[in-house]
């Protein structure tokens, strides 16, 4: 029991790591229909920025966590910028191969800054392990849950109760619609690409606290975890996206748990394989214009 | 009001306006005949921003809005009820209403021209929570032009609001753009149905492969010969 609760509570923390980076994939989808491969280097970016915040500047783990965010914001608006709007008519396969190479360009930049080399990251997340009835609960495992939560309660209220997330929403739906209404797709679209590579970055942070090490290669993985876990939610809904991080953090950390901890990463590949053959929309995928 | 001259419009070599003069006054119905492919939709694109034209002039109000982004002219005046309707069908009613006002920053004016909007299809109040894509055809037709209103226009562009309707529902659409215009709107209309068109009309224009073919009132379009033949069914 008490491990169960134990297994619970890591799976669900693991699950929101996933859960914020996939909001990025699946928000960027949303609106341009673009699988952002590169996103997985932005949550390695955030990482870093962070890193240097803490250690560098001594900025204490909220602050390095807004400069963090506020720069990979700036990060997924120049990326969108000068990558993937010069090849917004172009077809779908040649933003795809830019992607990759942007993905490729953060991955080598960031060998080039800082080295290939893991380094061992800061304890920022505070306060040690407490018990509740018997079960030893780690405060960081709590802390990154009560932080994702957080984050993702203020994309819901952005998304649905601001102007700008209306505008998102109506984008994503119809570009040429939004256009009549006098949205300015282009700003709308870097907007989208702020909030989710701000996502991205907060969750490098809490991850890289969390496992104690990063390196430039850090976001290949959990990049391709939350990629998974967009799909399995229904690439384009924003609450697929969380519900599939969890359910990927879960399915994961069950695996380990009962013994097979090499077989975890085939467990998430072999989730992707079974949703795409039994339910490809994805498990909140309605019909096929159902999106953001 | 809205003078257009000598307008080119191409999508890649497809010649789809080829100099096309129109002109539309304060408070009038002009309506936009011709058959499927004529190139109606690509002219009410064009002069909403969404396609860029070659060559020619467009003006609004005096002011020139060619090339102009589509942001800049719905904040000039010019709304657009498109073909297909095309409502924002994950969001709910008033969402899509709101939408039509989002670059408003007047908000009691908003809620006023909501409130007017409820009053004149009370359809919409009742489903004011429900998505969009809910919505009956005519409910939606009647939701895009709710959500044109909404931005205030001076001239309201409408691309075939009667497709797809029943002969009721038809009825009450052009009953409903009578209304829009008596309020003080001016109207810019396509329709395949040229019957009714040219009936709540004041002047009509006939588009044939990209250009102008006819002009002139709309009582006397509906008698000529090459109108009927063409148009009317005999
Ligand atoms: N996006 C587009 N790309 C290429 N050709 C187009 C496009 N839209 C319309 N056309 C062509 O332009 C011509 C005019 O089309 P359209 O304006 O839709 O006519 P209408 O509204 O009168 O039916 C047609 O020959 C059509 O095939
Ligand atoms: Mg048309």
């Amino acid at each position: 029991m008490t491990t169960f609760v134990q297994q619970l509570v890591n799976g669900i923390s693991l699950g929101s790591i996933y859960a914020l980076i996939a909001l990025g994939y699946t928000m960027v989808y949303g609106v341009i229909k673009l699988i952002n491969f590169a996103h997985g280097d932005v949550f390695m970016v955030g990482a870093f920025v962070a890193y240097f915040a803490y250690t560098g500047l001594h900025l204490g783990f909220i602050g390095s966590l807004i400069v963090s965010m506020a720069a990979c914001a700036l990060l997924g608006v120049l990326i969108e910028r000068f990558a993937y709007r010069p090849l917004r008519q172009s077809t779908r396969i040649a933003a795809l191969i830019t992607a990759i190479g942007v993905s490729l360009f953060l991955e080598n930049a960031g060998i080039i800054a800082v080295g290939a080399q893991a380094r061992g990251y800061p304890d920022m997340l505070p306060g040690s392990p407490f018990q509740v009835g018997g079960v030893t609960i780690s405060t960081k495992q709590v802390e990154i849950i009560l932080l994702a939560v957080l984050l993702m309660v203020l994309l819901q209220f952005i998304v649905h109760r601001t102007k700008i997330g209306k505008a998102m929403r109506a984008v994503a739906f119809d570009q040429d619609a939004a256009r009549m209404m006098g949205i300015d797709v282009d700003r709308t679209i870097s907007y989208t690409f702020a909030i989710g590579s701000a996502l991205a970055a907060a969750a490098g942070v809490v991850y890289g606290a969390y496992y104690s090490a990063v390196d430039p290669l850090m976001g290949i993985m959990p990049g391709l975890k939350a990629f998974i876990a967009a799909v399995v939610g229904g690439i384009g809904i924003i609450p697929g996206a969380m519900v599939g991080g969890l359910v990927l953090g879960l399915i994961e950390t069950a695996v380990q748990s009962f013994g097979f901890s090499l077989w975890r990463d085939a467990a998430a590949f072999a989730l992707l394989i079974l949703i795409l053959l039994v339910k490809p929309e994805g498990l909140f995928g309605r019909h096929a214009r159902e999106k953001v | 009001m809205l003078r257009i001259r000598d307008l080119h419009v191409y999508y890649g070599v497809i010649h789809a306006l080829k100099g096309v003069s129109l002109e539309v006054e304060r408070g009038e119905i002009v309506t936009l005949i011709g058959a499927n492919g004529a190139g109606k939709t690509t002219l009410l694109r064009t002069i909403s921003g969404l396609v860029p034209p070659r060559s020619g002039e467009i003006e609004f109000e005096g002011r020139s809005i060619f090339r102009t982004p589509a942001r800049d002219i719905v904040r000039l005046g010019v709304s657009q009820v498109p073909e297909g309707r095309r409502v924002f069908a994950t969001m709910s009613v008033q969402e899509n209403l709101e939408l039509g006002a989002f670059l408003r920053r007047d908000k009691s004016g908003v809620a006023e021209d909501l409130e007017k909007v409820y009053t004149r299809f009370p359809r919409l109040r009742e489903r004011r929570r429900q998505l969009a894509g809910t919505l009956s055809g005519g409910e939606q037709q009647m939701l895009a032009i709710g959500r044109a209103l909404m931005a205030r226009p001076r001239l309201l562009l409408l691309d075939e609001p009667s497709m797809g309707l029943s002969p009721i529902l038809v009825q009450e659409i052009f009953r409903i753009i009578r209304e829009i215009n008596e309020a003080g709107t001016t109207i810019l209309l396509v329709e395949q149905n040229a019957h009714m068109a040219l009936s709540v009309s004041h002047r009509a224009y006939v588009l044939e492969t990209g250009r102008i073919t006819l002009s002139g009132p709309s009582s006397e379009l509906a008698k000529s010969e090459e109108v009927k033949k063409a148009y009317l069914g005999g």
